[in-house]
């Protein structure tokens, strides 16, 4: 009896995880990829498009999340867990197979642009419901004093989401040349075509489960919400826990994540010019470690409580982030040109611009005496006897790191993305205890995706503002999600108790 | 502990409005039709603008309920919800 009950369970945690992991893995790759997206879809100096992709950007992240919450939420509280989350596996993994269809703007013009928008919304629109849907499922099976560890899975999901989607698209990028991975139809493509043979494989395990018992339980009785909006936002008593949830934990728990698993990887790519294939594969790595503290982190949640481990987490943060940061600038600023620097290859490649002006790229690859390196690109303009017509300006990229420096930043991602399990390993079982059985769906789906997809999605974007405003301090846009997290650590620790609900059945 | 978390929310009912102040300020400052970067574009200004304002209300609203102690005692069981 007990090993089919801890088998059953697996099956519960293996379904939902799976599926969950499928929809972050479909979210990433367009984000991933967007560089390769606005070149096919998105061109330069066209204004329509120009729009069109803001809104692909912005919109998906920050309006329909949030309304996907609403909308799926609710369903989720009227007809059930499966069926709704079953509906955003469909529709996540149809839109993101559909992307890799649509032909370039190229070939059918603003209809290409319009086409990927309105995918990318409908793949906003999904993710908004499924995560309240696989994290309540799995709740709603789990017993008391193992809630935090099997909804721990659910949350190892978005990270390894992460994982696939990195990994995915090196091995598609390693295997073939830039130029083929980067036309029309090329490799690009593939990474959004594979989803569908995950969706598929995940949808025929997800049709075989069982409702959750507490909303079957609730729907035998006729005890389900009628309006589960009205109940969970108009309803004084509720609405007050929905507000300090997002502004006690998920506010915090957003930007912690964001900041560990993308602005990290961003700022190494921009700010540190860290040649493509370290910065992935240090991320890589460091979530390849870090990803079983989602695991622990919720085991421990059931032992001590959930509040301290996410304050702890926000509170490493708060005090470690530029720091760290400081330390990948400083230590890329340092790989430049001095008098131990050897040149290890010099490259020319000339090419020919739309006004048929010639360019020569120019690249001179350096290596210094600790293994570390770099490359100097200048791309001149040559007029037609093959002179210099204009010289460009020498610019330093692709960065090299040596051994030594390599494993040290793996080892400060990782440590970014422990505090991202700290916050985000028990989170799913504190929202699920906060909220009844029948308006739960609702209730923890809006306040995670406004602080995921708001309060997180921001942090680039408030980055790039705080940077232009005050360009003196290159580490000045982590004040926003030290700010947030600093705010959310005093609501939590002041407004939040640390109390394990041992009844989620009412 | 509940004198705090009511003394608080006087600062949560400021903060509502600070942050869309804020907000509005760098819209105005930073949106320029012939720059090229996402801060320049209005679409993302309207955007944010519009999905922080009804945040910044539920924070003003959260001080409201706090300096009311609302959150003096959390419900212990779904019946108190």
């Amino acid at each position: 009896m007990k090993n089919d009950t801890a088998s059953s369970i697996c099956k519960v945690i293996g379904a939902s995880s799976v599926g969950t992991m499928i929809e972050w893995y479909d979210f990433y790759i367009f984000g991933m990829l967007a560089k390769t997206i606005s070149v096919q879809f998105f061109p330069e100096g066209n204004t329509t498009a120009a729009l069109l992709s803001t809104l692909a950007i912005f919109a998906a992240g920050f309006i329909v999340r949030p309304f996907g919450a609403l909308v799926f939420g609710r369903l989720g509280d009227l007809i059930g867990r499966k069926y709704t989350f079953l509906l955003t596996l469909v529709l996540m993994g149809g839109s993101t197979f559909l992307i890799g269809l649509v032909p370039g703007y190229k070939s059918i013009g603003i209809a290409a642009p319009l086409l990927v928008l309105l995918l990318r919304l409908l793949q906003g629109l999904a993710l908004g419901g499924e995560y309240g849907g696989a994290a309540t499922y799995v709740a709603e099976h789990a017993p008391t004093h193992r809630r935090g560890f099997f909804t721990s899975w659910i949350q190892t999901t978005a990270t390894l989401g992460l994982f696939v989607a990195l990994g995915v698209i090196m091995l598609v990028k390693m295997n073939m040349p830039d130029e083929q991975f980067n036309t029309e139809w090329g490799g690009w493509r593939y990474p959004f075509w594979f989803s569908i043979l995950l969706v598929v494989v995940s949808i025929y395990i997800r049709m075989k489960m069982h409702e959750s018992p507490l909303f079957a339980k609730l729907k035998s009785e006729g005890k389900t919400s009628a309006n589960p909006l009205r109940e969970s936002f108009r309803n004084k008593a509720n609405f007050k826990m929905v507000l300090l949830a997002l502004f006690g934990a998920v506010m915090g728990q957003g930007v912690v994540w964001y900041t560990g698993q993308f602005y990290a990887q961003s700022f190494l790519e921009t700010k540190c010019t860290l040649e493509f294939e370290q910065s992935r594969t240090v991320m890589l790595w460091a979530i390849a470690f870090a990803t079983p503290f989602f695991l622990f982190f919720g085991w421990l949640s059931d032992k001590i409580g959930r509040k301290w481990i996410m304050m702890l987490g926000m509170l490493l943060g708060i005090l470690t982030y530029r720091p760290i940061f400081g330390y990948f600038l400083e230590t890329t600023q340092a790989i430049t040109k001095n008098a131990e620097a050897k040149i290890s290859g010099i490259t020319e490649e000339y090419t020919e611009t739309s006004t048929g002006e010639r360019i020569r790229t120019h690249t001179t690859v350096y290596s210094l005496a600790d293994g570390s390196g770099f490359r100097e690109v200048q791309r001149d303009t040559l007029d037609t006897g093959g002179a210099v017509k204009a010289a460009g300006p020498v610019i330093v990229a692709e960065k090299h790191l040596s051994s030594s420096q390599y494993w040290k930043f793996a080892g400060l991602v990782f440590l970014l993305i422990l505090y991202v399990t700290m916050v985000y390993g028990p989170i799913a079982a504190f929202l699920v205890e906060i909220f009844p059985t029948k308006i739960r769906y609702t209730s923890m789906s809006l306040p995670y995706h406004i602080g995921n997809g708001v309060f997180g999605g921001l942090v680039p974007f408030i980055g790039l503002l705080l940077t232009t405003s005050f360009p003196g301090d290159p580490l000045v846009g982590l004040w926003y999600p030290i700010g947030v997290a600093a705010l959310c650590l005093v609501i939590g620790v002041i407004y939040l108790n640390n109390r394990i609900d041992k009844n989620v059945e009412d | 502990m509940n004198a705090l978390k009511k003394a608080l929310g006087v600062l949560w009912l400021i903060a509502g409005p600070a942050v869309i102040f804020f907000l509005v300020q760098g819209a105005v400052e930073h949106i320029d039709p012939k720059g090229t970067k996402d801060i320049n574009s209005p679409v993302v200004w309207i955007i944010i603008i519009a999905i922080f304002t009804p945040i910044a209300l539920g924070l003003m609203i959260f001080g409201w309920y706090a300096l009311r102690g609302e959150y003096d005692h959390l419900p212990e069981s779904s019946s108190e919800i």
